[in-house]
């Protein structure tokens, strides 16, 4: 994938929506094209946070592990973006990634985005921004499957 | 193939209070069941002109099941609007009288009023995509609109079903919602709140599908069933995605008893859900959406 390929693809990515075009570029000097199998895991929970994923095709499981079983909690796809943590210092992988089928993704080395982030504030504010969003919609999904809005008198006439 | 009246099939106010209260006597054709808790009830109409009436629904629309000696709830319909020799009920089993009437055994009459209530736009969204966003049992009240279009394929754009339940156990209609998706212009998703060990499928609330589909939003009809709170983040989720007010619909479900609105008991704002509704724009019934039910 050419450099202007990847420029491309990122401008088209709905985590990057809005951002200035010398923005996207920023990002695509650190962004480099990976490929999943199915199945393939992608990191484990308790991995030290390295990168980034933004997904261009396939879809991924969030998955956690308990005693004799592993727990889907969530599917992320083409749109998303997979590995908000690695922007964060000092975290590990809250949970495990597994393609479900073959996965394309642009992956960022998460040090070097913080370290873009910090040479650049402005940058980094925008960027962070966007992160940010993620994490809402993150929680607010998680708060709206803890409601179990389905259980019992749920719609439909009844 | 038939087209579909202009007008709903029955007008509450056409209809004599009389008329409109009677149940008329339906004898139960079969019994089959979708999930754990839920079963589909096919009727076959009650005779005369009031079968003609009972059969003779739009996409939407509900009836007023009566299981003799026990109660009367108000059930949508969710057979095809144009197989007018059977009357179709899909029923999750929740209190007393939806136990019994999933209990019932073919052969026995059930008392059938309706049907009643507004019903999905179909005329209106023609010449447009169709995003059908279901919820649960909400899957029910549309799959009328989703035969529809079926049928008249050529009438329509784009038809993308989103639909999210509590656990894959939980999917109703999960054969037909698959072979839906193998359509041509017709996108089928699917998604659990709860996956378990062995779901192979997507994990999340139904708003999370939106972004596995692309919609046109001036090209583009929302047609909304399931828990309130699920419709009012998918309604908001639509209105930040560009479509209108009044391209979005819901169908609301309160506190339904006579379905005339004679009793009041689902006044939501200034409507009566069973006449006004069951089907609302957005633009409508959006003010209302947050008010509390006691």
């Amino acid at each position: 994938m050419t450099t202007v390929q990847i420029q491309s693809a990122l401008a088209g990515h709905p985590f990057l929506a809005s951002l200035a075009e010398s923005d996207i570029e920023k990002l695509a000097a650190l962004a480099f094209k990976v490929n999943f199998q199915p199945e393939q895991i992608i990191f484990r929970e308790g991995d030290p946070s390295s990168f980034f994923y933004l997904i261009l095709s396939g879809h991924i499981a969030l998955e956690i592990q308990a005693p004799g079983r592993v727990l889907r909690i969530q599917t992320v796809g083409e749109g998303d973006e997979l590995g908000w943590s690695s922007l964060l210092a000092s975290v590990n992988k809250q949970f495990q990634a597994r393609s479900l089928e073959p996965v394309t993704a642009l992956a960022f080395d998460g040090a070097q985005i913080v370290a873009q982030c910090e040479a650049d504030p402005s940058f980094g504010f925008r960027l962070l921004r966007k992160v940010l969003a993620i994490v809402a919609e993150r929680l607010r999904s998680t708060r709206l499957q803890l409601l179990d809005v389905y259980a019992g008198k749920g719609g439909g006439g009844q | 193939m038939t087209t579909l009246p202009t007008e709903p099939a029955v007008s509450v106010a056409a209809q004599p209070a009389v008329g409109l209260m009677t149940p008329h006597p339906a004898r139960l054709a079969g019994v089959e069941k979708e999930t754990h808790d839920t079963f589909t009830l096919t009727l076959e109409p009650p005779g005369g002109a009031e079968g003609e009436t009972a059969s003779r629904f739009r996409p939407g629309q509900f009836s007023m099941l009566y299981d003799f000696g026990v109660g009367e709830l108000p059930i949508s319909i969710s057979g095809d609007p144009e197989r007018p020799e059977q009357l179709v009920y899909t029923i999750r089993s929740v209190g007393p009288v939806t136990t019994s009437l999933v209990t019932r055994s073919p052969g026995d009459t059930i008392g059938v009023r309706g049907p009643f209530g507004t019903p999905w736009p179909m005329t209106e969204a023609r010449g447009k995509s169709v995003l059908i966003v279901a919820g649960g049992i909400g899957l029910a009240p549309l799959r009328p609109a989703i035969y529809h279009i079926l049928r008249h394929r050529g009438d329509y754009n784009r038809l993308m079903i989103l639909y999210g339940a509590r656990s894959p156990r939980d999917i109703l209609f999960k054969r037909e919602l698959s072979a839906w998706n193998l359509l041509p212009d017709t996108q089928s998703l699917m998604t659990v709140d709860y996956g378990g060990v062995n779901w192979r499928g997507h994990v999340g609330v139904v708003t999370t599908l939106f972004k596995s589909i692309r919609t046109q939003p001036t090209e583009t009809y929302a047609l909304l069933c399931g828990p309130e709170i699920m419709m009012r983040y998918a309604m908001r989720e639509l209105l930040t995605r560009g479509l209108l007010k009044h391209q979005i619909f819901l169908s609301m479900e309160r506190n339904m008893k006579c379905a005339a609105g004679f009793c009041g008991h689902c006044q939501l704002g200034p409507f009566f859900v069973c006449k006004d509704g069951p089907v609302f724009s957005c633009a409508a019934i959006e003010p209302w959406m947050d008010l509390y039910e006691a």
